[in-house]
């Protein structure tokens, strides 16, 4: 019932698309100033379907109706409702069934918020964004329908992954989906603005409050993920350059180069090529990212849900989608007058998307430089860590400089007359600097400057915004709050970086170790059932005889029946100065239990930080000056 | 005859030019000196230059009843049914590592029997093979 009942939904979602686009035509010849109402209408029942779609499909989930294949591979009734709603796009189907919503929303938005914009631009812009949907819907019914029946239906399901029944990651893709999927909108926008020839200044600010959007979720979703990552994964880190997490971050360097260079376009009526450039290679490199995690390509340690048989149709929509867009980019030359003096808003600007731009390539040429290697010489590699550590860390720094000054200068052009601030603020910073190098021993010399760096926008965005606060002129609170959380952000990781420790032991029940002036105290084990598995608790005594504190730890080996597998839950407490971080294992039933002791300074600030850099997309999007 | 407009956009483009090949090039002597190399236990062995300073990853099966523990470390064998590599490790091992099945470990080698890990990485897929494990599969195991 249900399987047919979604069948029609899809189908029909995808008959409204086809007429969307074929009246889309009809309206771009005729001669009126408006979009005609009937569009409008379809529209609304295009929405209406797809999300009755997501409904039903969430319905399936929730009650277990498991014949329905994507429900029977990825749901079990003994799953908390909590998680059995995750579950709708804890698997492939589901997910770009959400995939689609997305767009469509957007879609519809777009329309009805950009009712004043020329017709033609609206016009354009629903109908390469409505192509798009179609070609996700054509792709969703023939390979992977979340409707799908199975006969005879099975009794039970098979279950989800258990290292994804947790509470962050039941958040992180739909954000990461807004901010990913997001960007098809101005990329469908940049499509229209070609066509329709409108001028520079219009396309900016029709599509700003979108790339701020997109933005924001996007950067929530990667924050969210990563505080999955380092509670869940267990070996206390939060960010491992893997190919998955770059596939979030190529997209996000796009976005954070939009979301400056169209306040240029807007403001000034420059480089409007270069932002619909942009525009076009966001949602591009968004696709590009999914392509390349999801058809298995690129060996990853946290995918979910690949398939390489589906890897053909995306790689084939997306060398459509390149092709074409970028034809009609070099077919329709649009002309841009540029001239900018040195010391103005849109150089700092403008520089701002030179180091996005090197991160980008940077992260871009790591993260594919193994797929060269293993088709031209056949030798497999990976790139960690240390390369992009190396490469990105000396950067920042210049970064974080132009970041403290951009925000005050003035457009087209300012004598600079802050220099006697700029080298107080340095000095101050240094000062700082030294003393953190001297109460807490050395670091070396790029963390240094690193530290310095981030002290000076630090400072100097306060410094700004009181002064600012004082005059009660306008000010930008929005770039104030990303910045000087982007500022806290480096700090805090370096600081972070440099100073935790790790302590790894074999430890039986009973036993105490000592390491330095730490003392672990194995106390003793525990089994317990909760609601889908049962829990071996590990009571921890942790001393240190340094600094007089005790502290206790509870991590925990899971088992799960559906699927059976295993988790080792970390225990961590945290505080304002540091988290405590323990996890635990076992192999095969030995006497001895695998212990990772870490302690990791700062964490809960590196969590603020960045979800302060991250708000300030959404302040700006609901304060309008 | 250059004007001063072509000029200075000539100068322009070419600065970009200059400093986006520096940028590139900095990034590969990094890439160059900073890649991980994957290998499986026979590479290992049929390979005359190991470099014991590297930092190399090697996949492979970890060995029935191979895994010893004492109190300091866990010691197991890495295996492609063709050669075998000893493999000592400190520390919380990832949920998914046991017994007959396929795991990647990251570290130095001390000799070609010999590694010292810093990381065994397992993916969290239920049913997971790093795609170089089907292929050694396939090729041993008929």
């Amino acid at each position: 019932m249900l399987s047919s009942a979604g069948n029609i939904l899809l189908t029909g979602s995808i008959l409204f698309t086809f007429l969307i686009i074929y009246l889309s035509f009809q309206n771009l010849r005729e001669k009126n100033f408006k979009i005609g109402k009937d569009l409008v209408y379809l529209s609304v029942f295009q929405i209406t379907f797809i999300i009755a779609s997501f409904i039903l499909l969430t319905f399936g989930f929730v009650f277990s109706d498991f014949s329905l294949l994507a429900v029977y591979q990825n749901s079990h009734t003994s799953k908390p409702i909590f998680y059995k709603i995750a579950g709708v796009w804890g698997n492939h189907e589901g997910s770009l069934l959400l995939w689609i919503n997305i767009m469509v929303i957007f879609s519809y938005l777009f329309l009805v918020f950009n009712n004043k914009s020329n017709k033609s631009y609206s016009l354009y812009t629903l109908l390469v964004q409505n192509i798009l949907i179609l070609g996700f819907l054509i792709f969703l019914i023939s390979s992977s329908n979340p409707f799908f029946k199975i006969l005879p239906v099975p009794l039970e399901g098979l279950g989800l992954n258990p290292i994804l029944q947790d509470p962050a990651l039941v958040i992180h893709p739909p954000l990461l989906y807004l901010g990913f999927v997001g960007s098809s909108i101005y990329f469908s926008a940049a499509m229209g603005a070609i066509l329709s020839n409108i001028e520079g200044k219009n396309f900016a600010s029709s599509i700003k409050t979108w790339v701020l959007i997109s933005w924001s979720f996007q950067s929530l979703g990667i924050i969210f993920g990563s505080i999955w990552a380092y509670y869940e994964l267990g070996w206390g880190g939060f960010w491992f350059w893997d190919p998955v997490e770059n596939a979030s971050l190529i997209p996000w360097f796009c976005m954070t180069a939009l979301a400056h260079s169209v306040l240029v376009l807007e403001k000034r009526n420059y480089l409007y090529n270069w932002v619909l450039i942009l525009s076009l290679i966001t949602f591009i490199s968004s696709v590009t990212g999914t392509f390349l995690v999801r058809s298995g390509i690129l060996n990853s340690v946290h995918t979910f849900a690949n398939d390489p048989s589906r890897g053909l149709y995306i790689l084939i929509f997306l060398s459509l989608m390149i092709g074409f867009s970028f034809v009609i980019f070099i077919k329709r030359r649009i002309s841009d007058k540029f001239y900018v003096e040195p010391l103005s808003k849109e150089t700092f600007i403008l520089s701002n998307n030179w180091f996005m731009m090197f991160y980008l390539a940077t992260v871009f040429i790591g993260t594919v430089y193994p797929i060269f290697t293993q088709v031209l010489y056949d030798t497999k590699i990976s790139v960690g860590p240390p390369f992009y550590n190396a490469v990105i860390a000396p950067v920042i720094i210049p970064f974080l400089i132009f970041m403290a000054l951009g925000p005050k200068i003035n457009w087209i052009k300012q004598k600079y007359d802050g220099l006697k601030s700029f080298i107080l603020i340095l000095i101050l910073s240094c000062f700082i600097n030294f003393l953190i190098f001297f109460f807490f021993k050395s670091y070396n010399f790029i963390s240094n400057l690193i530290i310095i760096s981030s002290l000076f926008l630090i400072i100097h965005s306060a410094k700004d915004f009181i002064l600012k606060a004082k005059t009660k002129l306008h000010f930008n609170f929005s770039s104030f709050l990303s910045h000087i959380g982007f500022g806290f952000l480096i700090f805090f990781i370096i600081l972070n970086h440099n100073f935790s420790k790790e302590f790894d032991l074999n430890i039986k029940v009973g036993e105490t170790k000592k390491m330095g002036n730490m003392e672990i105290k194995f106390n003793n084990l525990k089994i317990e059932e909760r609601e889908n598995y049962n829990a071996v608790i590990g009571y921890f005594n942790i001393f240190d005889s340094e600094k007089k504190y005790q502290k206790r730890l509870n991590p925990e080996i899971r088992v799960y029946e559906n699927p059976q597998t295993l988790t080792f839950e970390s225990s961590i407490i945290t505080n304002l100065k540091q988290d405590l971080y323990l996890t635990m294992s076992n192999l095969d039933g030995s006497e001895f239990y695998n212990i990772k002791f870490q302690i990791k300074p700062f964490m809960l600030w590196i969590w603020f930080a960045a979800l302060l850099t991250a708000s300030g997309g959404l302040v700006r999007i609901f304060i309008k000056k | 005859m250059l004007t001063k407009k072509i000029k200075t956009r000539l100068l322009f483009l070419t600065s970009i030019a200059l400093v986006s090949l520096l940028f590139l090039v900095f990034i590969y002597f990094n890439l160059k000196q900073n890649i991980l190399y994957f290998k499986t236990p026979s590479e290992i062995f049929s390979n005359n230059e190991v470099e014991n300073s590297n930092m190399i990853r090697v996949g492979g099966m970890v060995k029935k009843n191979s895994i010893q523990q004492n109190n300091k470390e866990i010691q197991f064998i890495l295996t492609d049914y063709k050669k075998e590599l000893i493999v000592v490790y400190n520390g919380a091992v990832p949920n998914l590592f046991s017994e007959e099945r396929g795991a990647v470990v990251e570290g130095k080698l001390n000799d070609k029997k010999y590694l010292i890990a810093d990381r065994i990485l397992a993916k969290h897929d239920e049913n997971y093979m790093p795609p170089q494990m089907k292929k050694i599969l396939k090729e041993n195991v008929k």
